[in-house]
């Protein structure tokens, strides 16, 4: 078991009415990348923001390294934050944003030591050699790559990072969301990251926890939130997946890309638990894949994903073409309908 | 119109520029153009009754600024963390203070000195043999009174532009409340603070109705401008007239300047 940096213990988080963070049992442990993933308004910020020291919970505790820190103002916490617009201090130079934090401890740091960790800092985020301009004058990933540096330089127990891609445009996000995790596989600090996006939590962390309406639903690596969701929910927001209903409250969930699909029964692979007849409804062209939606008489409307290379074996179907579907017995999955 | 919107400017200017202009001309005659000369600036600065007025006025500028920057600023600060009714209520009184009319806070800061005086005149005679009387100091806390008003509007203004998130960033890196405001907070409002420096020391300046209300024996420039031409207009006056026009207009134009660039920066910052 590896060593717990940061961990809530059952920790709520009231303003006024609105219950932001119920219940939170969250434990982040040494050098691993966590994403805590959900939608608008579950309380991923207010849970940040209480690691950090900017709210305090109204019930429960905060622990850092196993120190009791509920209470404890932000700039007596080893940790740092990466503020969504970056919060650059736009009244100092870069290389004085990035030194800002070393600046702040007693005892200070000589100028020697100061420039030589900026130095450091910026090369590893690959702005060397830009510690002289101004913030205005850096494009937004550029900012953000400072940002980055002005939190590392201080080599915090946790690095929290508020959805610190969202406002990039798609392309930069894809190469900042590589930088971000070639970066903390060779600093080596632990990295917590907020996002609502299911694709960039998936693609960069080793474990996600997905939270609802203030409460946290399942933690895992990004396999096991995939494969085995514990719920409707889980489901529905990490990937896609179609759902049949069952008995009592439950839901099946089979992924698309877990259908077989063929032009007759006889032709679908051996071991299916489930075939069914039906009729192709749409058909999207993807490159790699193609996704068709199904309508069967016994199962209703569900789509089903098929890979390119598949297509030699099962061929390609129309719109209104007749069907057949099917899925292996370990790829449905009874779930609770949330 | 346009005619209309020259005899509008004439009027409004023409005074103006006879001051100016009386003051580089040569002869004594106001109203007779007898070549160009600084004549009367030298007469001027050489009057030690001008001189003192003039250092009188500065001193009473120079403090009103200092005083109401202070205040102005902590009082914008203070108001950041009041919310509801209370937040309405201060903020009325801020419009009200600038909006009110000098010659009303004139009076009234009379009054209100002249009443304290009466109540504790003769206790201090009595114990300390000293009497509160009008004068330079009354005419600084005057103008303290609206300028505060002026800074804190300035600073609220650039408060309200700035962005959260600096604060809490500073923190996040280890920095204590004070060492956040000394670093990030005071230097971002600091254009704001200075522009309002300016303005209070122009408003000071060249302010003429309260202080010939509490001035008491102390003689402000604008004072001994008004008691002199009641024996007529000199070259002499227009000079310091001018003096003190081109002053005003000099700081208020600075302090345009650097609320515009102040406004500029941080705009870049967001982009
Ligand atoms: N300072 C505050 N005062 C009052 N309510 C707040 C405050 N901060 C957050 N909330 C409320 O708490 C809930 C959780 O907010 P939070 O910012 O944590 O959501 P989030 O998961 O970060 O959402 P988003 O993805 O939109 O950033 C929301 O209902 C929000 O309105
Ligand atoms: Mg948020």
């Amino acid at each position: 078991m590896k060593q717990v940096v940061i961990e809530f213990r059952k920790v709520s988080k009231r303003f006024g009415d609105i219950a932001a963070v119920i219940d939170n049992n969250l434990a982040v442990e040494q050098g691993e990348f966590l994403s805590i993933l959900g939608p608008s308004g579950c309380g991923k910020t207010t849970s940040l923001r209480m690691m950090a020291g900017f709210e305090q919970p109204t019930s429960g505790e905060v622990f850092i390294r196993g120190e009791k820190v509920t209470g404890v103002p932000a700039y007596r916490r080893p940790v740092n934050m990466v503020f969504q617009h970056y919060a650059l201090f736009p009244h100092l130079s870069i290389a004085d944003n990035v030194s800002y934090g070393l600046r702040q401890r007693s005892p200070r740091p000589s100028a020697g030591e100061i420039t030589k960790s900026v130095d450091e800092a910026l090369d590893m985020v690959r702005l060397g050699g830009f510690g002289k301009r101004r913030t205005y004058e850096l494009s937004g990933g550029q900012q953000q790559r400072v940002a980055l540096a002005r939190a590392l330089i201080n080599r915090p127990a946790v690095l929290l990072l508020d959805e610190p891609l969202a406002a990039l445009d798609r392309k930069l996000r894809r190469e900042m969301q590589v930088e971000l995790q070639n970066l903390q596989r060779t600093v080596g600090i632990t990295f917590l990251l907020v996002t609502h996006d299911q694709e960039e939590a998936l693609s960069m962390s080793d474990r996600v926890c997905v939270m609802r309406e203030g409460r946290v639903v399942q933690t895992g690596s990004p396999r096991d939130l995939y494969d085995t969701p514990i719920n409707r929910y889980v489901a529905e927001f990490v990937g896609k997946s179609n759902f049949f209903s069952a008995a009592s409250g439950n839901v099946t969930s089979v992924r698309p890309e877990l259908i077989d699909i063929a032009a007759r029964r006889k032709d679908l692979p051996q071991g299916l638990a489930i075939r069914t007849d039906g009729r192709v409804l749409n058909r999207i062209f993807l490159g790699e894949q193609t996704e068709y939606r199904i309508a069967s008489d016994e199962l209703g409307e569900f789509t089903v994903v098929a890979p390119r290379k598949a297509e030699h074996l099962s061929g390609t179907f129309n719109i209104g073409d007749s069907i057949s579907a099917g899925w292996r017995p370990e790829h449905a999955r009874l779930l609770p309908d949330n | 119109m346009r005619v209309y919107l020259v005899l509008v400017y004439v009027f409004l200017y023409a005074p103006i520029a006879l001051i100016v202009g009386g003051s580089f001309n040569a002869g004594k005659q106001a109203m007779i153009w007898q070549g160009f000369s600084l004549e009367w600036y030298g007469k001027a600065f050489s009057n030690p009754l001008i001189t003192e007025a003039l250092g009188t006025s500065l001193y009473i500028a120079l403090a009103t600024a200092a005083i109401s920057s202070v205040l102005g600023l902590m009082a914008a600060l203070g108001l950041e963390r009041v919310k509801g009714w209370l937040r309405t209520f201060f903020d009325a009184l801020i419009y009200i203070a600038i909006m009110v009319p000098g010659i009303v806070i004139g009076i009234s800061t009379l009054i209100a000195f002249v009443s304290i005086f009466e109540l504790v005149n003769p206790a201090l005679t009595a114990t300390f043999n000293i009497r509160l009387q009008m004068g330079s100091w009354a005419v600084i806390a005057a103008h303290v009174l609206f300028n505060i008003a002026v800074v804190a509007l300035l600073v609220r203004a650039r408060l309200q532009g700035m962005d959260r998130s600096l604060v809490e960033a500073s923190e996040d890196l280890y920095a204590t409340p004070f060492g956040t405001f000394r670093q990030i907070v005071l230097p971002l409002l600091a254009p704001a603070v200075l522009a309002g420096f300016l303005l209070a020391f122009t408003f000071s300046f060249e302010d003429f109705i309260i202080a010939y209300f509490v001035a008491g024996p102390d003689v402000t420039l604008p004072i001994y401008v008004f008691s002199s031409i009641r024996r007529g207009v000199t070259p002499e006056i227009n000079a310091v007239g001018t003096v003190v026009l081109v002053t005003s207009l000099l700081l208020l134009v600075i302090a345009q300047l650097i609320l515009q660039r102040g406004n500029q920066a941080r705009v870049r910052a967001d982009g």
